[in-house]
């Protein structure tokens, strides 16, 4: 039997762009370019190092987003995963964690897996918690944020660095695994992955596809609601000094008049 | 008055300080009733009623160790439906947030995470966030179900109010997927004797500029006179230099001290987003163009090994 990977992967505005809010409080997708979240890289990463110990595996990627998203999937595709899922559909702008994380469950249940491997977190919302929540919703094994991960006969295990300790986790498959950045560095696509890309198949799904009402997701079915969003006031202009010897004491002196000393 | 549940971070009973940071914000929403887990939650139950929990929900079970998550969430919820809250707030720990995200789906609420502030509004508990490494400030709510909120450490003042802070037992039966996930084995962090991380009121960093393990020293020895906690950027601990733990930014810790004091660090948008809304933020850095001055109120353009060890020296001397 084949080990079936699906791999959620999410586009995101480049976090060395101008990022800001669009007129409805959501994300503007409008003005920074989008790439696949790099913290995703890593998850297609072991998915691929995974695949590769397995004596058969198929790599799916999945993502929910805009049109735009098919670059987040041809770039995971060009790495070496074997299809992909894009989940699209005009009802989905504005839909929250719930919302996403029930349209990736009915995806990746519809897609048929074995093993879900999710990124740590997002790097535009970044909020770490989909792949927990995906667990929940697929009633599965949750193994998340792993800095090492393992498949072998129908089971994972893998390294936890907790707040407070680090563990050695365990559990048997189906199962979600989330990975951090600590698990790998992730590959580059090779010129003979990005072409071979072109050629893998890249299967659309939209809500009615997942037969999940319009109402359960959208900015209208969020499950919370942005009442404004204001740029930061710039950092006013500190006080900038040249080191001519007595820099430390300069410090010292500062961090004296603001009582830290 | 409506209750407020609160998550309780603790080691074997030990109450982490952003629970206490907590409990000061639930007293603005309604009447704070804890909820202690694992070896130990009876002993939380003085602390908590010091500052203001007027219930303690305790239960202790082997499965809270040795499984992943879920036999605390089982056990959250079985809290949620004792008490019917007006909201429920966790701390902003890795766990924590996948604890509070699957509770909000089970009782089909919305969740927040990592909001910095909580106040009462009129249509629920109004939280305050950063997005997008900390340029832009917002404020949302949950708009469906019983607010489920996460909140970062420092977001709050810890304040004395005493109150009942009565235990009661907390019947909890676990869900058919709380042993899904095993664990294994748990390697205690080892204490270094230096303030938590995240809730230190003082973090001193340093970055590949500081230029091997050996002299994180330095970094460790400043730190060490402000009594503050040790950070490095991803550079750094990719190097080998620090502990991943250690590391500040958006894959490691997020912190929010007083006074940041970064050495050797350029400032990437990723270490940014770790440490923007630091109070108070210094750098030495020798390139004056380092953007991790944009941010700072005070700024040393110098090399580190000068200015480092000097200002350490002069620390320790005005501590007389
Ligand atoms: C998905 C993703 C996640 C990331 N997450 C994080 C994260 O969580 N945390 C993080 O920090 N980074 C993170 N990064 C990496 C980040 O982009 C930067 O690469 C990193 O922060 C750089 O570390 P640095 O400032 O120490 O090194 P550099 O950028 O190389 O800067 C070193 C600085 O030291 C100065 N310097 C050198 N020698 C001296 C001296 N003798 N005296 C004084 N100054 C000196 C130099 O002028 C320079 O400004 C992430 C990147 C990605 C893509
Ligand atoms: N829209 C999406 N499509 C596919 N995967 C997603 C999406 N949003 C989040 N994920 C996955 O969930 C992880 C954590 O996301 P988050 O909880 O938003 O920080 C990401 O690293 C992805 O693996």
């Amino acid at each position: 039997m084949s080990l079936r990977i699906v791999v959620c992967v999410k586009y995101v505005p480049d976090a060395t762009g101008d990022r800001h809010f669009a007129d409805d409080l959501t994300l503007d997708r409008e003005d920074v370019d989008g790439l696949l979240s790099e913290l995703d890289e890593y998850a297609v990463e072991q998915a691929l190092q995974i695949a590769d110990e397995a004596d058969d595996a198929e790599i799916t990627v999945v993502t929910v987003g805009p049109e735009d998203a098919k670059d987040a999937l041809r770039k995971a595709l060009s790495m070496g995963a074997d299809k992909a899922v894009h989940v699209e559909d005009d009802g989905l702008h504005g839909t929250d964690v719930i919302g996403t994380s029930l349209v990736l469950a009915k995806a990746v249940e519809k897609t048929g897996y074995d093993l879900v491997i999710c990124g740590m977190a997002s790097t535009d919302a970044a909020m770490g918690v989909l792949p927990a929540v995906l667990a929940e919703r697929l009633g599965v094994p949750q193994v998340t944020l792993l800095s090492e991960v393992k498949v072998e006969g129908g089971t994972v295990t893998g390294r936890r660095d907790g707040d407070s300790a680090s563990e050695q986790l365990q559990a048997s498959l189906p199962a979600v695994v989330s990975v951090t950045d600590q698990s790998g560095e992730a590959r580059y696509p090779s010129f003979k992955g990005i072409m071979a890309a072109k050629k893998k198949p890249v299967q659309s799904l939209d809500l009615e596809d997942l037969e999940i009402d319009a109402d359960e997701v959208g900015l209208a079915g969020a499950w919370t609601a942005v009442d404004s969003a204001a740029q930061r006031p710039a950092r006013t202009a500190g006080t900038i000094v040249k080191d001519e010897g007595e820099g430390g004491k300069q410090l010292a002196e500062f961090l004296a008049g603001q009582k830290f000393i | 008055m409506a209750e407020v549940l609160v998550y309780v971070d603790h080691v074997d009973g030990a109450v982490r300080k952003p629970t206490l940071e907590l409990l000061t914000l639930a007293r603005r929403i309604g009447e704070p009733v804890a909820v202690a887990l694992g070896s130990g939650a009876a002993g939380t139950a003085g602390v908590l009623a010091e500052h203001g929990a007027v219930r303690v929900l305790t239960a202790e079970a082997p499965e809270f160790a040795d499984y992943l998550v879920v036999p605390k969430v089982d056990a959250l919820q079985a809290a949620f439906d004792a008490v019917s809250p007006a909201a429920v707030l966790v701390p902003s720990s890795a766990e924590g947030k996948e604890i509070a995200a699957r509770l909000a789906v089970r009782i089909g609420s919305g969740i927040i995470t990592d909001a910095v502030d909580l106040e009462a509004g009129e249509l629920g508990p109004v939280a305050t966030q950063s997005a997008f490494a900390a340029s832009f400030t917002t404020k949302s709510r949950v708009s469906r179900g019983i607010p489920v909120i996460t909140v970062k450490p420092n977001s709050a003042p810890v304040e004395p109010a005493p109150a009942a802070g009565a235990v009661e037992t907390l019947a909890v039966s676990f869900s058919a997927q709380a042993t899904g996930t095993k664990v294994l084995s748990r390697t205690p962090r080892e204490s270094t004797g230096r303030p938590e991380l995240t809730e230190a009121a003082i973090v001193v960093s340093g970055g590949r500029g500081v230029n091997g393990a050996e002299n994180f020293g330095l970094i460790e020895a400043l730190a060490d006179s402000l009594g503050a906690a040790v950070g490095a950027s991803r550079a750094a601990v990719d190097a080998g230099w620090y502990p991943h733990s250690n590391q500040v930014g958006q894959t490691g810790k997020s912190v929010s001290p007083q006074l940041y004091i970064a050495s050797g660090i350029s400032g990437a948008i990723q270490h940014r987003a770790g440490m923007q809304t630091s109070k108070t933020i210094v750098a030495i850095n020798k390139d004056a163009e380092a953007p991790i001055f944009d941010l700072v109120d005070y700024g040393i353009v110098g090399d580190l090994f000068q200015v480092v060890p000097q200002l350490t020296e002069e620390v320790n001397s005005r501590k007389g």
